[in-house]
């Protein structure tokens, strides 16, 4: 289990849409800086500065080549705080759905008119 | 079809869930407040059981859950004490977590304050739980080991980000 800083991290990271909107561009391949700061009417500096903090939390790395220094997308952090996410949603989602089963059976049980809604 | 669970973060100590039910709101309540109802779907990831769940509710009455692993018996729970019961609209307990023998490090001296609110509309319930940690440190080293309290973590941001923001 990711430990929960590295978690901390990456949701922060997240939490502006902005960075959000960075990690989708970069989902259809690496970019540069200044063509991550084109469709967000940001200064570069501005730009940098969020990109300092998607990579300080692993979620985008700086690729090979020195000149244009592209920033790609690091799939794993993101991967596993997905993973871990939804791992939870996973467990209380059945436990909400067995619980829709149970009142649904409760309100069958007393020979009341059915009020059941699909 | 099954409803889905809406999570949020209101701010960096609260997790707030909100999922509705087709059935009034004296039945949700009861779901949530009768032990032998709770055991019922308060179960967790599969292979688990609930064991232990003891609820006395009213104000400054306590609760003890436990959950039980099937597969080696291992155990953890929760345990804390009802702090305003207004059957049944409103709940609110403090919960410290129980590592019993699955472990996980978490500051117990400061309980989490778990706030339920039932609402009904057209013979639908609406419950919203509030969960307030006392610090964010604190909210996070929930999420990475209790059990309930791990469904946070702002799925409406994910959402957000995997489906709007990727078009």
């Amino acid at each position: 289990m990711q430990n929960a800083e590295t978690l901390d991290a990456t949701f922060a990271a997240l939490a502006d849409p902005t960075r959000r909107a960075i990690l989708a561009r970069l989902a259809t391949g690496e970019a540069s800086v200044s063509e991550l700061a084109e469709p967000f009417d940001m200064s570069q500096p501005a730009i940098s500065k969020h990109l300092k903090v998607l990579e300080r939390a692993g979620l985008i790395s700086i690729g090979q080549d020195a000149q244009r220094r592209p920033r790609k997308l690091e799939i794993t952090p993101l991967e596993e705080a997905v993973d871990w996410i939804e791992r939870y949603r996973e467990i209380w989602a059945a436990n909400y759905e067995r619980l829709d089963a149970l009142l649904e059976e409760l309100q069958a049980a007393p020979a009341r008119r059915k009020r059941k809604k699909e | 079809m099954p409803k889905p669970i809406e999570v949020t973060l209101p701010s960096d100590r609260e997790v707030r869930v909100v999922r509705s039910f087709n059935a009034p709101r004296q039945l949700v309540w009861d779901a949530h407040t009768k032990p032998a109802l709770i055991q019922k779907w308060m179960l967790g990831p599969p292979g688990w059981s609930m064991p232990v769940c003891e609820m006395d509710v009213r104000e400054g009455g306590a609760y003890r859950w436990r959950w039980r692993s099937d597969e080696d018996g291992k155990e953890f729970g929760f345990f804390g004490e009802f702090k305003h019961v207004n059957a049944p609209a409103k709940l609110v307990h403090a919960e410290h977590y129980d590592p019993a023998d699955v472990g996980g490090a978490m500051d117990a001296s400061e309980p989490a304050i778990i706030t339920s609110e039932f609402v009904e509309a057209n013979g639908v319930t609406t419950l919203t739980v509030t969960m307030m940690f006392a610090s964010k440190e604190i909210r996070n080293g929930a999420v990475s080991t209790g059990m309930t309290d791990g469904m946070e973590m702002g799925y409406a941001r994910l959402d957000e980000m995997f489906k709007g923001e990727a078009a």
